[in-house]
């Protein structure tokens, strides 16, 4: 394919006409599996979002389109299951965890990116460390503790932890401080600021965009979560939030599909339209968690 | 640095420089434990003290009414030996840890590989593909079940379309594995957008030379394209190897919404369904300490889990350490 074009000996960079065929075709192909790939993670989505329109016997047929469209079909989950509750619970325990993971991660991290002392290597990689070993390493004593202070039932032993030390956020925190040069903080330090006032008046109004997508990444993994929720709220319906209220809404309506995946949509939707707004934070964000430092 | 310190000079002003100099690093140590107290008292109460405790309570037997009862080895002797589902519960997770993460890795390199070759269009095909992976872990099982299910979900729908019996999928024993994989792969947008900012940061002018060079396409790949994503390819071995080892949400709620319920949280019925081949190492320990109260057997097993996962947390480490070596010099 190439050699009629090369004059020398070594090939030269492609631009005949046979190659420019083949690149039109190479980008076409490209396109094509991109837009399929595209559309193959979205199907799913999109037959939860149709099967929650449908009449309930519809939804147990194999039909993909609904004939009749009931928009109704999300207020009557509203209806059969206390929603607004585990959403509100859901909302409780995501807010108030994601308050606190920032106040207790924002200083810690502060120290492990902006601070020098002795032991900090070692403290990040303890960090690292107790990001990555799964939560059920340490759930016995944890869920022992739990019981004696007599908070089991409660969203509080989901809550409190993040006031004191999430490693997730500290690490991310510590990814994006360290992308803050440290000379704005020694100016504020030579103007008479503390380290408290460098933190809170420098650092943290320029790690703003940081700050936020660790927020939401908080928010995301408590909103998602469902092996806390079910291991401290487990007996006590009152504090469910949604992602345990969601599993046991099937077993309520186990022929009714369109009711189970309109209800699926709901506690999809508020994660979607918060990554639709901060598309770019989430991605950064993502990216940052990388080993690329 | 921080600010310069006053020239050294002999005599009192050096000592009294001295005193300013220890008075400021004493004060730079109490910052430093200021700004770490919360963060150091949490990891203590909710991470260092459980850590060990497990350790002491695997050596008991323990049902959270009656004081533990310390009996030596027993839990691990009887793991290891008489009890028959922690076998078919860590054979399960075993199957996850080496398909899951097989097929996590190369899934989100071959996405991730299309989108970098992308001209146009490349925030929506990446953001298509991340989105599934912030969906809530329950209700995105729940959508699954729904779509393999064997008599009217789309997905054996359209395999009959293309001529091709679909299975059983979640209500089969030898399905549900795989099924459970697809939706892992479904949500793996996370990995895959790591592994593209690798890609986009291949240097350029690594794959002209290459080209110059006369090496093809699949050389440039294997000779200049992987290398310089090795380490994030490991970070993507790891994170989906201890994705794997805590595989829970999904195994339950597949299990339960496929055998028609979905009563998790008050009794074990489901758990595993179909015939324990969704009964990952997680489930089971959580099924022992907390449905059966066999804590101390639930902390030898969670002891084996921090083992387990340890070590492949210390690969990362390690890694990221070096990186770290690098960053410096």
């Amino acid at each position: 394919m190439r050699h009629e074009r090369t004059v020398s000996s070594r090939p030269l960079p492609p631009f005949g006409r046979h190659r420019s065929w083949n690149r039109k075709l190479s980008w076409i192909a490209t396109h094509a599996i991109g837009i399929a790939l595209g559309v193959i993670f979205l199907l799913p989505m999109l037959f939860v979002l149709l099967t929650a329109l449908m009449k309930s016997d519809q939804a147990m047929t194999s039909s993909l389109w609904p004939t009749e469209w009931h928009f109704d079909n999300f207020i009557k989950v509203f209806k059969d299951a206390p929603l607004l509750e585990y959403f509100g619970n859901s909302l409780l325990y995501s807010g108030l965890a994601t308050v606190g993971a920032l106040l207790s991660a924002i200083p810690a991290a502060y120290a492990l990116s902006k601070l020098r002392w002795r032991g900090q290597n070692v403290c990040f990689m303890l960090t690292v460390a107790a990001m990555m070993l799964p939560p059920q390493v340490t759930i016995v004593p944890l869920y022992d503790l739990w019981v004696r202070l007599g908070f089991t039932g409660t969203l509080v032993p989901l809550v409190v932890p993040y006031f004191f030390f999430d490693a997730f956020s500290i690490f991310l925190l510590r990814q994006f401080f360290l992308t803050i040069p440290k000379d704005y903080i020694e100016a504020a330090k030579i103007d008479g600021c503390t380290e408290f006032g460098a933190m809170v008046k420098v650092l943290v109004p320029m790690a703003k965009p940081g700050i936020a997508a660790t927020a939401m990444f908080c928010f995301l993994f408590t909103w998602n979560d469902y092996f806390g929720p079910l291991l401290y709220t487990g007996e006590n319906r009152d504090h469910w939030p949604l992602s345990l209220a969601i599993a046991q809404f099937r077993g309520m309506h186990h022929v009714e599909w369109n009711l189970t995946m309109a209800a699926t949509a709901l506690i999809m939707a508020p994660v979607i339209v918060l990554f639709v707004f901060a598309q770019k934070s989430f991605v950064k964000g993502i990216t940052f968690t990388g080993v690329k430092g | 640095m921080t600010a310069t310190l006053p020239a050294r000079a002999s005599g009192s002003p050096a000592a009294s420089a001295g005193v300013r100099r220890g008075n400021r690093r004493a004060k730079h140590r109490r910052t430093v434990l200021l700004f770490l107290a919360p963060a150091v008292l949490g990891f203590g109460i909710f991470f260092g003290y459980p850590l060990i405790a497990t350790v002491y309570y695997s050596l008991t037997k323990y049902d959270l009414i009656n004081p533990p009862e310390f009996i030596g080895f027993d839990n691990y002797v009887r793991m290891f030996t008489s009890e028959q589902l922690v076998g078919t519960a860590a054979y399960n997770t075993l199957w996850l840890v080496i398909v899951l993460t097989v097929c996590r890795v190369v899934f989100s390199l071959g996405i991730a590989s299309v989108i970098s070759r992308l001209k146009s269009g490349v925030g929506l095909v990446r953001t298509l593909c991340y989105l599934p992976s912030l969906a809530p872990p329950a209700a995105a099982t729940l959508a699954f079940v729904f779509l393999f299910n064997p008599e009217f979900g789309p997905v054996n729908r359209f395999l009959k379309f293309v001529g091709i019996d679909g299975g059983l999928w979640f209500n089969d024993p030898a399905m549900s594995k795989p099924a459970l994989t697809l939706l892992a792969l479904w949500g793996s947008g996370e990995l895959m957008i790591i592994i593209l900012a690798a890609l986009l940061d291949v240097p350029q002018e690594q794959h002209e030379a290459a080209q110059i060079d006369g090496a093809g396409p699949i050389r440039r790949f294997w000779h200049v394209t992987l290398p310089s994503i090795s380490p994030v390819l490991l970070f993507g071995v790891v994170n989906s190897i201890i994705y794997a080892l805590q595989f829970f949400t999904q195994a339950v709620v597949a299990a339960a919404a496929a055998a028609g319920s979905a009563d998790v949280a008050g009794n074990t019925k489901y758990i595993g369904a179909p015939q324990n081949s969704t009964l990952t190492y997680p489930v089971w320990l959580y099924v022992q300490g907390f449905r059966y109260f066999n804590m101390g057997y639930a902390a030898a097993m969670a002891v084996l889990l921090f083992v387990v996962s340890a070590g492949f947390t210390w690969i990362l480490v390690r890694q990221l350490r070096k990186g770290q070596h690098q960053e410096e010099t």
